[in-house]
């Protein structure tokens, strides 16, 4: 532990954090994009060659408009609102693993350097306490708007968040059973190869997660909380200007972080198919480690934006879900079945360890 | 570093606590009550037990004060709320903290509060495997128990909010 | 009783395991929405690609000129008469002498004036016209205006420009909306 290892660390998180609020910048282009392909239509393409610089135009939008704070609001709670929905969804980056290590040793990093922010032990509770504490968000500004559609939407938006996150931590269990571990980098670890994917070994855990992912991120059939059609705008109706902007935009950063946690737990994270034979074509020593590992990093983005396409994807096929059904997907469906599904899996390790 | 770190988390935690009681609005105290958890999940960090700070972030921030937070929300508190007489409202609460106070006094302080000698401390304890390793080993018995208490609990409150029969009402 | 004989009966069945799964209907939904997703675009990027225009459509006004250039309208005011708008109102004068290269017969329209805000573009004023004067483009539409003092269009703005003339003698222009409708009817074989 010298120096230069907490400046790489430093460099690392940084950039992490870039790319983060990056790609969920360009998720917003991308949402607009795929959902005018898929009805047929071309998007936005004024700003810029092909629309590229259509987010910068809407941040721009976003920041000169009106920033008004309604007259009975509970003024603090009204901002920390916004302010807590962006920091609890900035937060969860750090703890996932976006590649190997690196061997910085011609820096004299006598360390291999993780492409990881933190490696702490419970990075998949981690997760899960930030997920939980991203609805604080919705709900303080729901309630502080002073208006009855903000409050009906942070309530469903609670409700649901907490519905879902009891299936969704039941069916990680699983995976934790098999690795045996709680570091994603160690979950990741041991899906070294193709058919170790934990996609193949947890078929019914992985479409649970899915669910539960698309219902955390509030997204289509799950975006109750913000339903136009029945609550003009849920939760962030009263909001305007950049307030309204860091509610949509933790939203996309929250996408971003539930595809990478998708891809990491499994999808093999930064493995790839014939990782073993590419490894042995790489020139020996530190630069054909980096290299193997700068291409891990490639397929976990590629994976990442696979999912983000996914979440476009679904939204824009399937038509929102009902309150009560959607309540009873959660609690009679996705709960008793990640249960099931814990006790088929304690089985089984039992019967191979036996 | 660490000790200037316990005492800011100490004294945010003892501020909030008061907030929560001197607050008017109850949300305000509720939000107060989920600075208090996060300040102790903070001392919890500090100790090196990251797994019962997070699960204490995750159970009661994320979990059990959503829900507080969830029914004040449906509360419409206004001052004139509140129609019993003021004197015994406040009376009742002197009581109350008086026996608090006083089962603090007789029965907390006097006990022995357990020393760490540096010999002994292992810095690892509070890791999810050491924790997993006493919980299913030392203490089997008292854990199952417990769980089953919460499942018996859990299957109280289906029964409690089953429909009746014939109910039609939502 | 059957009231019609489109009715659709609605079945009330309950529903398979398959179905109440509904990760099937997802994924064919899915699969419908990603075959959209690589079909041919139906967007017209307008002001760079612009959609062909029948050669039947009505658009703007236009009061001819003969191929010598005079005004072709004698006033006679048919036009405003088969107008079922009444958008259409002039003033007649008489041509002096020295003004025959301006107006082909002895009387012309001083003022013509058409209200843009009240004409439907229904054509009847070009099948009205003993005089082949006005004819409604099928390659120019009526442009949006943001004062009410535009609508109006005068003499200034009717008259076939003097270059047109020149450039365009074909006698495709010089035809009314229901001769182009003929004429496209034959060539495209459909009657």
């Amino acid at each position: 532990m010298d120096v230069y290892f907490f400046l790489a660390k430093a460099v690392i998180i940084l950039l992490i954090f870039g790319i983060t609020l990056l790609i969920a910048t360009y998720s917003t282009y991308a949402e607009r994009k795929v959902a005018a392909f898929i009805q047929d239509r071309l998007g936005p393409n004024r700003a810029g060659p092909w629309g590229l610089l259509q987010p910068i135009a809407d941040a721009g939008k976003m920041f000169f408009k009106e920033d008004f704070i309604p007259a009975n609001a509970s003024k603090w709670l009204f901002i920390a609102g916004p302010s807590l929905a962006m920091l609890t969804a900035c937060l969860t980056s750090c703890v996932i693993p976006f590649g190997g290590t690196l061997d910085l040793s011609f820096l004299g990093i006598s360390e291999l350097v993780p492409v990881q922010g933190i490696d702490v032990n419970i990075g998949i509770l981690y997760v899960f306490g930030l997920v939980s504490l991203g609805v604080y968000g919705v709900m303080i500004g729901g309630w502080a708007s002073n208006n009855k559609f903000s409050l009906l939407g942070a309530i469903r938006a609670a409700s649901q968040n907490i519905s879902y996150e009891l299936a969704m931590s039941l069916s990680i269990i699983a995976i934790i059973m098999m690795t045996g571990s709680l570091s994603i980098s160690q979950i990741v670890a041991d899906q070294d190869s193709f058919y170790k994917w934990n996609v193949w070994r947890q078929p019914v855990g992985f479409i649970i997660f899915l669910v539960c992912a698309f219902a955390e991120c509030n997204r289509t059939p799950f975006d109750l909380p913000e339903c136009e059609t029945e609550l003009i705008g849920g939760y962030h109706t009263e909001y305007s200007s950049m307030k309204l902007g860091f509610y949509l935009f933790a939203e996309y950063i929250n996408m971003f972080v539930s595809s990478a946690v998708i891809s990491a737990l499994y999808f093999g994270g930064y493995h790839f198919p014939g990782e073993s034979l590419v490894a042995g074509l790489m020139p020996a020593g530190a630069l054909g480690h980096n290299l193997l590992t700068l291409m891990g990093i490639l397929v976990f983005f590629g994976k990442i934006l696979f999912f983000i396409f996914f979440f476009m994807w679904v939204r824009w096929t399937i038509a929102r879900f009902r309150y009560d059904q959607l309540m009873n997907l959660g609690w009679k469906s996705l709960i008793p079945l990640s249960i099931a599904n814990i006790l088929v899996t304690g089985v089984i390790i039992l019967f191979l360890n036996s | 570093m660490v000790l200037n770190l316990f005492y800011f988390l100490s004294f945010l935690a003892i501020l909030s606590a008061i907030m929560v009681v001197v607050s008017k609005n109850p949300i305000h105290s509720v939000l107060y009550l989920i600075l208090t958890f996060f300040t102790l999940s903070g001392h919890y960090f500090t100790l090196n037990a990251q797994f019962i700070g997070v699960v204490n972030l995750i159970v009661y921030a994320g979990a059990i004060m959503v829900l507080f937070l969830f029914t004040i929300m449906f509360l419409n508190l206004k001052d004139d709320a509140f129609t019993g007489s003021r004197v015994w409202f406040n009376l009742s609460a002197v009581l109350l903290v008086l026996v608090f106070a006083g089962i603090l006094v007789v029965k907390i302080i006097p006990a022995q509060i357990g020393v760490a000698s540096e010999m002994e401390f292992n810095s690892q304890i509070g890791m999810v495997e050491n924790l997993g390793t006493t919980l299913f080993q030392h203490f089997l018995v008292p854990f199952e128990l417990v769980s089953v208490l919460f499942l018996s609990a859990m299957v109280g409150a289906v029964m409690l909010g089953r429909r009746e029969k014939g109910e039609k009402n939502f | 009783m059957q009231l019609t004989s489109r009715a659709k009966r609605v079945s009330n069945k309950k529903l398979s395991l398959g179905e109440r799964l509904y990760l099937p209907a997802i994924v064919g939904g899915l699969g419908i929405t990603i075959k959209h997703f690589f079909r041919k675009k139906v967007t017209i990027n307008y002001p760079e690609e612009q959609r062909p225009m029948s050669s039947v459509y009505r658009g703007l006004h236009v009061l001819k000129r003969d191929e010598e250039g005079r005004e072709r309208c004698t006033a006679c005011g048919l036009c405003a008469v088969a107008c079922p708008a009444e958008a259409i109102s002039m003033v007649a004068a008489e041509r002096k002498p020295g003004e025959e290269h301006l107006y082909r017969e002895e009387k012309y329209a001083a003022v013509y004036e058409i209200n843009m805000l009240r004409c439907i573009f229904c054509g009847l004023c070009e099948e009205a016209c003993p005089k082949s004067a006005i004819y409604l483009q099928s390659d120019k539409l009526a442009p949006s205006f943001f004062d009410r003092s535009d609508v109006i269009y005068g003499k200034d703005r009717l008259v076939q420009s003097m270059e047109t003339i020149k450039t365009a003698k074909s006698l495709k222009s010089g035809l009314t909306t229901s001769d182009r409708y003929v004429d496209k009817v034959f060539k495209d074989g459909k009657y």
